[in-house]
């Protein structure tokens, strides 16, 4: 039985392939439906061949002005959370102070916290203040639980660092500043990066905490929810595939990028 | 590591400057943390005292509520929404037990078949993040639609009878019922539990399964004995990371499921903006989150305790 032998040594190729398959399969489906042309509001069944989408894709009425505030939101949180995630991701691997374990459970529990349960608090919190429920609201929820994220990806790479290479700095001379800006915080970059890049993926990407804190302000994932309900332009699905293929692209150059430059190091 | 934290390098070289460098170093971890926890304090914590002052509150919502200790909205919500609870926490095991399966395959693949591949694999698992997941959950009602190719498959190979006759499916459809609530939620959460798996199985040196194959272990005892208890790591936090945010979850139930599927977070989210009961959601969401730390720490510690040994 040479097949199920075969089938027995690549069991786990299968396997991981299968689900790979699986997580696919909606990005599949959407890039194929941006190109289709529903007959009703729905965009469920597949009906005929169009590009119109794509040739049109702010045609739908509000949905480019809820793209743009998602960016807009997105941006400032990656901004607001990398910084002060920064911050506190130093202070707690280069310092020795009390409440350090304090500090961490702090960090750890948006993390641990159904979204659900932080989304519905911090609304009973600017109900009570009676704040203005909008584009603020929605930002200070986003860095709120973006921190977390960004304090975890730049811990583990300023964990990892030598503290002798800042040492041999300052025996060449160099200030704290200097220090800092030319040995520290470029071998800290990626960790930053990364925290940078969750962040800005995990707000453009929040319903959730949104939903309770937005007011009458419509980011995109908001219009998304919406139009199912009403009915989904193909439009939608068309920002979909380009985000997607944004991403890939953006990870596939960063990797040229590096591997670019280990080559020329060796 | 260890050592690194234990000790942490001096802020300033010894000789030169010895003094002024010390002196501001003993603030400095203040400074750093100060802007950043503020900010979780007051839009984390206190939204939480916040709410569990809300959730003791009586009135209504033209007079305005105030604090008088009625606990009883704890009960009432919870013999009114138990079943509901129930099901979010069986939806979210379903789905995180389906995850497990699914993702260690993928997580090992990567790990250690992949090749140079490895990179490119990646990137497909993190993709996905950056197409809107309520765009991709959407998908699946296209994917699981009633005349669709997939519950035709489905219904030829009579597993459609098989999930019947469990209550997981109803007549020949897929959608609205708890097994597309429950497909869709292993789907959204799924890389939160290959990563995880990913980083620990990456850990595990090669050299440890060539050791257990000179020693006459087949590769299915080598993966028992050897791989998995050496992921058990991964496996924890990938489990966390699913069943977690999935019990919370109400996109899933309310995109792909009907109001028999409804789970505690649509619950919360019904009670919160539609019908502004807020000393009932916030009882509600405190109940979720006691249920899920109390459940949490119960299986961190026989998985860190029996399991891990």
């Amino acid at each position: 039985m040479p097949f199920v032998n075969w089938l027995k040594r690549h069991l786990v190729v299968i396997a991981g392939l299968l689900t790979l398959g699986y997580l696919l399969l909606p990005n599949v489906v959407v890039t194929v439906f941006s190109f289709n042309k529903p007959k009703g509001r729905f965009n469920y069944e597949w009906q005929q061949f169009s590009t119109d989408a794509w040739k049109d894709p702010c045609g739908v009425a509000d949905m480019c002005g809820s793209l743009s505030i998602s960016l807009q939101i997105a941006f400032w949180a990656t901004i607001g959370a990398t910084l002060l995630g920064t911050m506190i991701s130093f202070a707690l691997v280069r310092y020795r102070f009390r409440a350090r374990s304090a500090v961490n459970s702090l960090i750890f529990l948006p993390m641990a916290m159904p979204e659900v349960v932080m989304a519905a608090s911090l609304l009973t919190l600017f109900l009570n203040m009676g704040a203005q429920l909008g584009f603020y609201t929605i930002l200070i929820a986003h860095i709120m639980f973006c921190l977390s994220f960004v304090v975890v990806a730049v811990k583990a790479r300023v964990m990892s660092m030598d503290p002798r290479l800042e040492e041999a700095a300052r025996d060449l001379y160099a200030g704290p500043a200097q220090t800092f800006l030319r040995v520290t915080l470029p071998i800290a970059a990626p960790g930053i990066a990364a925290g940078a890049l969750l962040s800005f993926a995990l707000s453009f990407d929040d319903f959730i905490i949104t939903n309770f804190n937005a007011g009458s302000t419509v980011t995109f994932p908001m219009f998304v929810w919406g139009s199912a309900q009403r009915g989904t332009p193909v439009q939608i699905n068309v920002i979909g595939t380009a985000m997607f293929l944004v991403a890939v692209l953006l990870v596939l150059t960063s990797m040229l990028i590096t591997n670019r430059r280990n080559k020329q190091k060796a | 590591m260890s050592t690194l934290t234990e000790a942490p390098p001096p802020l300033a070289p010894a000789e030169p400057d010895k003094k002024p460098p010390r002196k501001r170093g003993r603030f400095t971890p203040y400074w750093l943390l100060l802007p950043g926890l503020l900010w979780l304090v007051v839009f984390f914590a206190l939204p939480m005292i916040y709410q569990a002052s809300t959730s003791v509150q009586t009135g209504s919502l033209e007079d305005g509520y105030k604090v008088t200790w009625h606990f009883a909205t704890y009960w009432n919500a919870l013999s009114e929404y138990w079943p509901q609870f129930l099901r979010s926490v069986f939806y979210a095991a379903g789905a995180t037990v389906l995850c497990l399966l699914l993702g260690y395959p993928l997580a090992y693949l990567i790990a250690f078949r992949a090749g140079r591949w490895r990179n490119l694999i990646m990137i497909l698992v993190i993709a996905p993040f950056f197409t809107s997941f309520l765009i991709r959950t959407l998908a699946w009602k296209t994917i699981l639609a009633d005349n669709g190719p997939v519950v035709h498959v489905l219904n030829t190979l009579h597993v459609l009878d098989l999930t019947d006759w469990l209550g997981w499916t109803a007549g020949d459809r897929v959608l609205a019922t708890p097994l597309a609530v429950v497909c869709g939620l292993t789907y959204n959460f799924l890389p939160f539990m290959i990563l995880p798996l990913y980083t620990s199985l990456e850990r595990i040196d090669g050299r440890l399964h060539e050791a257990a194959g000179d020693l006459y272990a087949k590769p299915w005892t080598t993966f028992r004995k050897v791989t998995f208890p050496l992921s058990m790591p991964g496996v924890v936090s990938g489990t966390l990371l699913t069943f977690i945010p999935a019990a919370g979850d109400y996109v899933n139930a309310e995109l792909l499921g009907s109001t028999d599927t409804r789970m505690i977070g649509n619950v919360i989210q019904t009670q919160f903006l539609r019908i502004l009961d807020y000393p009932t959601a916030a009882a509600l969401s405190f109940i979720l989150m006691a249920a899920i730390l109390l459940m949490v720490t119960v299986y961190i510690r026989r998985a860190g305790t029996e399991d891990l040994v």
